[in-house]
């Protein structure tokens, strides 16, 4: 029996091991000289950590603008989201009226559509309407997130109808209960979605990829992917920008870890 | 008088509608927006996948050409192809992988739960266009740590991102390490629903841990591990990031088109060739197939009752 427990958690801590040390890779590449990653034999720890690359990034590259475009296109999505999501939530879980459940139906239908039948006229449609090159084209598109109204509804449905009856009699608008009395309540579920949301958005790589275009307006992940060398990748510039981009969602997840694993979890839990 | 009667019913419905306006309301925005960025697109793509078309100069109405040409040639075959080899490589593993470890976590004899459970997670929060670069000079043949690594045991260095076979087996692990700690949270919470009392009253009838595993566990799991796999099946039909960066030179094809999945292929057609009506046949061929799939997997996997 003790054996066979120390046998578990060595597979356990192996496994962990292999889970963490591409990211360990990634920071310590980051902070070595342009020479150590390109010198035989490779090292797992940097010898002389140094912010040569993190200057010379900033340096050659707008990657601060890239970092706040990333921060500025995470954050308005994820808050115009919640609010349309949790908008229709409660109209939905709420109130009784014609076409109520088909409507639903058709929603949850939605989701079967993959984004990449909608990427062709889309761009086209943008082009049209000049959001080629401009945040709205990545905000829009998810904004209208079925799996979103799913997720809140399961939440809304079982706050009980007295609480809102009550607040009717006192005179309260409709929209005034959803602001006042629906979202404070719903606080958990929306932090839990709030978290997918912003971290679907920040690593978000094909639809940024495709629609923007100018070095200032990239995202933090398409301009990882923009950074040229003459002769080789230049992985020091590469792995600066790299661990500058997962920290944010790193320290979210250790932060809020709990919250997060619910969101994930609540939303598999459908079928 | 049929009119009339019509004018009524109409009337009525746009009674019902004012009546109850707040909810229409409030689902409203959804569907304004699901119109435009979701239904418009989703129709258009099918009207210009019978065209021949460069995104500017006239559209040329060529039928099902796009389709046959699709079906005709190697390209689409070979990346419906890769999509099934490389579902077969990791897919079955990993969630065999992440059942055990879910099972693993969920027992009381173990510390530390917590602690594994925030590692393994880990890699789902990390954007992949970082950690593929970081796979990349991972199995960089001359300075990458997987040679130096192997090296210790006498093995020449291997150019891993070079051969068909093993450029798709890098990329195989690199979506096992993202999706590992995923399926294995999910299937963590469906296990955490099965009642203990099963797993005692097993146990007072003698039956042996692995005994209650393929007893208990997996049927109860079953729409769980459903659920997973079908999310596996899109996914990996779907990968673009992935190759993309692993394989940045040939922009995710990978050498011999071995790692081109279909929604590479989808984004060379359509974004780098410009042939937006073939890329909207790719689009909709891939959407029809990966339902047929998920129908398939649900038939064969689904509840038998």
């Amino acid at each position: 029996m003790h054996l066979k427990k120390t046998l578990v958690y060595f597979f356990l801590i192996l496994i962990s091991v292999a889970m963490v040390m591409p990211l360990v890779w990634m920071f310590s590449s980051a902070f070595k000289f342009r020479a150590e990653i390109f010198s035989y034999p490779p090292t797992l720890f940097t010898k002389n950590p140094t912010l040569s690359s993190f200057f010379s990034l900033f340096d050659q590259y707008p990657f601060d603008r890239n970092l706040f475009n990333s921060f500025f296109i995470s954050t308005s999505y994820t808050a115009l989201a919640l609010f349309f999501c949790s908008l229709a939530a409660f109209g939905f879980a709420k109130y009784q009226f014609p076409g109520r459940d088909y409507l639903f139906l058709l929603l949850l239908g939605t989701l079967i559509i993959p984004f990449h039948v909608t990427m062709i006229p889309l761009y086209v449609f943008y082009r049209k309407i000049g959001w080629i090159n401009k945040f709205w084209g990545l905000i829009f598109p998810g904004m209208a997130n079925a799996f979103g109204i799913f997720f809140m509804r399961q939440y809304l449905i079982k706050i009980p109808d007295d609480f809102l009856d009550s607040a009717r009699i006192d005179g309260c608008s409709e929209f005034k209960i959803f602001l006042c009395i629906i979202l404070p309540i719903a606080r958990p579920a929306l932090t839990g979605l709030g978290i997918i949301f912003f971290m679907g958005s920040w690593n978000n790589f094909l639809w940024p990829l495709i629609i923007l275009k100018s070095r200032e307006m990239l995202t933090a992940v398409v301009a990882i992917r923009q950074l040229q060398g003459v002769l080789r990748v230049p992985y020091d510039l590469i792995m600066a920008a790299s661990a500058l981009t997962v920290i944010p969602l790193i320290i979210l997840f250790l932060v809020l870890q709990k919250q997060f694993i619910a969101g994930i979890t609540k939303g598999a839990i459908k079928g | 008088m049929a009119k009339q009667g019509q004018e009524i019913k109409k009337e009525s419905i746009f009674k019902k509608i004012r009546k109850n306006k707040i909810p229409y309301l409030f689902i409203s925005p959804f569907f304004i927006l699901f119109a435009i960025f979701l239904l418009y697109p989703t129709i258009y793509s099918f009207y210009l996948s019978f065209f021949e078309w460069n995104g500017t100069g006239p559209k040329l109405y060529v039928g099902l050409l796009n389709y046959i040409n699709l079906f005709a040639n190697r390209p689409f075959k070979q990346s419906l192809m890769n999509g099934v080899i490389i579902f077969l490589e990791y897919v079955p593993s990993m969630t065999l992988l992440a059942l055990i470890l879910a099972s693993l976590l969920n027992s009381k004899y173990l510390k530390l739960q917590g602690v594994f459970r925030t590692f393994i997670f880990l890699p789902y929060v990390t954007a992949t266009v970082a950690v593929a670069f970081s796979f990349q000079l991972l199995l960089d043949k001359k300075y990458g740590l997987a040679n130096l690594f192997l090296g210790f045991f006498g093995t020449e260095p291997i150019g891993w991102l070079n051969t068909p076979n093993l450029a798709r087996i890098c990329l195989s692990s690199l979506v096992t390490w993202r999706w590992l700690g995923y399926n294995m949270v999910i299937l963590l919470a469906g296990l955490q629903n099965i009642p203990l009392e099963l797993y005692e009253a097993a146990k007072i009838d003698g039956a042996t841990p692995t005994q209650s595993f393929f007893r208990i566990t997996l049927p109860l799991m079953k729409p769980m591990l459903l659920f997973c796999i079908l999310l596996s099946t899109v996914g990996t039909f779907s990968l673009f990031e992935e190759p993309y960066i692993l394989f940045l030179l040939t922009r995710g094809a990978g050498p011999m088109d071995a790692t081109l999945t279909p929604v590479v292929y989808l984004y060379q057609v359509g974004f780098r060739y410009l042939h937006f009506g073939s890329a909207s046949s790719i689009a909709y061929a891939l959407f029809i197939i990966l339902f047929l799939a998920s129908l398939f997997e649900i038939k064969i996997l689904g509840e038998k009752k």
